[in-house]
């Protein structure tokens, strides 16, 4: 291994580099500057929603000619909410996410030098970052930027004489999420070769961490559904720009009959859900793989039921691509797909179920290590269960009909994918950005982070449930129009009070983050006592990451505190401790678990 | 103001970061036996903020929820509703109890050693076929119930009404004496023909536009939703009901009055959120509030999406037959 004596320029290893570790920090960084503009916008409109038409100092700083005297705007407000879910879905969620730890791990955990295409990785890094800029551009626009919602259903989208914000922000809402897509693609074919071709010996598809079976499987979701987003918004763009009409027919809008004629919305509902509703297993998937991990580590036992959880993994992205329609009961669609729907929507509750209580048991009669990172993964697991449970009522075709479109869907999706999502993203950061930066994060602010992030998710969107069910549609830029509502101000500034204390509360994490990039104590080799391969890189960043030869594995990843007699749990350890690195060879007469 | 504005930021931005480092000089980083004490030790205590919130909310903010449906179709939706959210509730304070019990039970320290516990395939069968068991009854209850309420084909005499939307407000038209509603495309909209019917349609002659409702108790509405320029949703909570209106084509949805308006008012639980609500009105110095069954528009529209309603009152059949004769046809408006 003499390729990586070759000089390297600032150019070559900091920015175009093709390294995957490096990429994966530059995801990282992307994804947590776009985070901080979603979260921020998010913060913005909650202010709107709790004091209605209420003039702020902070809206007279930030949205410029969208506010008069400190009184925020619906169209911004619109903007707001529009944007908020476009960068935390994609930008944070799918590129910040997946881009980060499936770029930093799948190598260092399957004994790969590096992705199979380290151009292609490095062109799709890029890719992301010029959506992200032109993303940010879009929020400049001089009418607004994009505010049909993150959903951006025709014919709203469409016409700028509908919604200011469907002009030039639309465009160049389009043409970012296009280039996004095609990052995401090329990322993802990147990892399913990787992890197919580059194992090192040993190394069977069964004995591969759960983190790698979830990247994977969301690699491939992604490739399967991604397309579908792009195609929908091509013929999107075509209907704007070049007078097409497939998803438009019979407007009348600003006095004139326009002359679209024969398309219809539903096509559009049908291709963007198609993406849409993977997209969310693309998001939550990594999280879930990066928890088994997690807790398993802490809890220095095995995963409990290591193939139901790949087999869950399997299910829950098969059942993924058959459920779109749960968007669209009421979009006017035949009844009978609702039927449909309902059915292949509900099944995924069992396999849903299976991992919740697979986790559980792995807690069970465990030496928990309270790692910031393993109390995000329990997080995780309690977040993902009480935002899962609701599931069942919107998948319910006859219950959708009336809570669907109000804040119950609001709260249901942000505690299954946002927030989830988001505590498996932080248990990943945590666990490792010894493994990124050679350095160890702070202990007592990642407490601090932890418990003030639960307790005010749970404090937005618990009540949010309830604010739902008293019938309030979402995206509303005020609630005093409607005497019928005006019991739920109170519950909204309460809401509201917890999202601002619980955002503001993210700075404690940015300044762990950064600061410990710098100051944070030394990592050594394997700080958490981990099983997996990439503890056995060095510390310090190495091009094609092992200095001698790929190790070779002898052994799943989840051999934590194995004993001599295994029905005897006050035995002695197998090897002496309660962690068995992968590439430890069996002891004669050792049973494969 | 503005100013004070950035310099509070700053200032605010600069102590934290203070305090932060301050924070950041404690070097030790792996969770020690302490650390697992104390952290277990608050797992406990965040179980019992979450289980006094979610039963605070449980039974607080019942008083704030929409009252029971008010229409036959809709029993089963409420329903179908308890027993959902009973079983899911059982199931939330069961799972988070364990969840955040066992961290505080197994929280690590230097004596414990972990049970090696890899696999179990009976316990693994259980948590597979109970959900599934579980989940044919949900399914099933919910099919029936779905076909039940989109199922149009067999009514007998119902009530048709054209239900309009457009940037932003809602019109609705009666089908008249014929109780067939002509036909209609934007391309006919003009003047005061603001729902662009077809006129030289001889079903049209008879056909009523109004711009609130009024439904009889007791008789299937049979609603047909169209929209003139984007994608809007006519949604009435109390009805259980709802429909995306979608520009270039009709659909459709129907429900049975249950109660008149004035007997809703009359219900228990109305009155009680109808206080709640006018107390905090009248802190405000604001007009008291009178229940009304309302339309609102569920799908994000524009500007004014927030402010799309048109009121609904039900009435008992013989009111209704007074009302909607002295409604003038639309041969008679528009010449």
């Amino acid at each position: 291994m003499s390729e990586h004596h070759h000089k390297e320029t600032f150019v070559t290893k900091y920015i175009f580099t093709q390294d995957h570790k490096m990429i994966s920090k530059q995801f990282l960084v992307t994804g947590m500057f776009m985070g901080v503009i979603g979260v921020f916008m998010s913060m913005l409109f909650r202010m709107q929603i709790a004091w209605p038409e209420k003039s702020f100092t902070i809206f007279e700083a930030f949205l410029g000619p969208h506010q008069t005297d400190g009184v925020m705007n619906p169209d911004i407000y619109l903007a707001l909410v529009t944007i908020h879910g476009t960068i935390m879905v994609f930008f944070v969620l799918t590129a910040g996410l997946s881009g980060t730890f499936s770029n930093l791990l799948i190598p260092l955990q399957i004994g790969a030098r590096d992705m199979a295409s380290g151009f292609m990785n490095m062109i799709s890094y890029w890719l992301f970052f010029l959506s992200s800029v032109i993303m940010v551009i879009s929020l400049f626009v001089e009418a607004g930027p994009a505010s049909a919602g993150w959903t951006i259903y025709p014919p709203l989208s469409a016409l700028p004489q509908a919604i200011p914000g469907s002009g030039m922000g639309m465009t160049l809402w389009l043409v970012s999420m296009a280039i996004f897509i095609a990052s995401s693609l090329i990322g993802s074919l990147n990892y399913i070769v990787t992890i197919f071709n580059l194992r090192t010996k040993g190394m069977t598809m069964t004995r591969l961490p759960l983190t790698m079976w979830a990247f994977f499987v969301t690699a491939i979701i992604g490739v399967v559904s991604f397309p579908v987003l792009l195609s929908a918004a091509l013929l999107l763009i075509f209907d704007r720009s070049f007078g097409t009409s497939f998803y438009l027919s019979d407007i009348f809008i600003s006095g004139e009959v326009l002359h679209y004629q024969g398309g219809s919305p539903v096509l559009f509902e049908h291709l963007f859900w198609f993406l849409g509703h993977p997209e969310v297993y693309i998001v939550l998937l990594p999280a879930l793989g990066i928890t088994s991990e997690i807790i398993s580590t802490n809890s220095r036992k095995p995963i409990f039921g290591y193939r139901a959880m790949i087999g869950s993994i399997l299910a829950i992205a098969f059942l993924s691509t058959i459920v779109w329609g749960h968007h669209m009961f009421i979009s006017g669609m035949n009844p009978f797909l609702g039927s449909v729907f309902t059915f292949t929507t509900l099944l995924i509750a069992i396999p849903s179920a299976v991992k919740a209580f697979n986790y559980i048991t792995t807690l069970w009669k465990g030496n928990l290590q309270l790692n910031p990172a393993m109390l995000f993964s329990i997080g995780l697991v309690s977040t993902f269960v009480t935002g899962g449970l609701t599931g069942l009522v919107l998948g319910d075709s006859a219950l959708d009909i009336n809570i669907h479109d109000t804040y119950f869907v609001v709260a249901h999706f942000h505690l299954v994918m946002g927030v989830s999502a988001i505590f498996g993203m932080y248990a990943g950061i945590y666990h490792w950005f010894p493994k990124m930066y050679g350095r160890m994060m702070n202990k007592t602010l990642g407490y601090w982070h932890f418990w003030i992030t639960i307790i005010c998710a749970y404090g937005v969107f618990w009540p949010m449930h309830f604010v739902g069910l008293a019938g309030l549609p979402r995206r509303y830029y005020s609630i005093t129009n409607f005497p019928m509502f005006d019991d739920l101000l109170q519950i909204n500034v309460v809401i509201t009070i917890f999202a601002l204390v619980g955002g503001i509360g993210q700075i404690i994490f940015l300044a762990n983050f950064f600061i410990s990039m710098y100051r944070g104590q030394k990592a050594t080799q394997n700080p958490w006592r981990s099983n997996t391969l990439e503890w056995t890189t060095p510390v310090e960043h190495i091009h094609g990451n092992w200095p001698g030869k790929i190790p070779e594995v002898h052994r799943w990843a989840y051999d934590y505190s194995k004993r001599v007699d295994p029905k005897d749990d006050d035995s002695d350890y197998l090897h002496g401790e309660d962690f068995v690195l992968q590439t430890t060879p069996l002891l004669e007469g050792e049973e494969p678990s | 103001m503005l100013a004070l504005f950035y310099i509070f930021i700053i200032v605010a931005i600069g102590v934290s970061f203070w305090q932060i480092t301050r924070i950041m000089n404690f070097r030790s980083v792996i969770a020690s036996d302490q650390d697992n004490a104390k952290q277990g030790k608050y797992s406990i205590y965040f179980l019992v903020f979450l289980y006094a919130m979610m039963i605070y909310c449980l039974i607080f903010m019942n008083v704030i929820m929409l009252p029971e449906s008010a229409s036959f179709e809709g029993e089963h939706d409420d329903n179908l509703f308890n027993i959902s959210f009973w079983l899911i509730g059982i199931v939330q304070f069961l799972i988070q109890f364990l969840i955040f019990f066992f961290t505080f039970k197994y929280r690590g320290n230097k004596d414990r050693k972990a049970k090696f516990y890899a696999d179990s395939h009976k316990l693994e069968a259980i948590w597979t076929i109970t959900p599934a068991v579980v989940l044919v009854v949900l399914i099933g209850y919910g099919l029936w119930q779905w076909n039940n309420v989109m199922d149009l084909s067999n009514v007998k005499d119902p009530v048709i009404i054209e239900v309009y939307s457009q940037q932003f407000r809602w019109e609705a038209r009666y089908a008249g004496e014929d109780n067939i509603l002509g036909l209609g495309n934007v391309n006919y909209i003009k003047g005061i023909n603001t729902m662009g019917v077809n006129m030289s349609d001889q079903n049209s002659q008879d056909d009523k536009q109004v711009t609130e409702l009024y439904l009889p108790k007791g008789r299937k509405i049979h609603f047909k939703f169209r929209s003139q320029d984007v994608l809007h949703s006519a949604y009435m909570p109390h009805f259980r009901a709802q429909m995306n209106c979608v520009p270039g084509m009709v659909t459709e949805f129907g429900y049975t009055p249950k109660y008149t308006t004035e007997e809703m008012r009359l219900k228990p639980e109305v009155i009680e959120k109808t206080n709640g609500i006018n107390k905090i009105r009248m802190a405000k110095g604001e007009d008291p509030y009178e229940f009304n069954f309302l339309l609102l528009c569920n799908k994000i529209c524009g500007a004014s999406h927030y402010n799309m309603q048109m009121k609904i009152t039900v009435v008992e059949q013989d009111e209704y037959d007074r009302w909607i004769a002295e409604q003038p046809t639309l041969a008679s408006v528009i010449k």
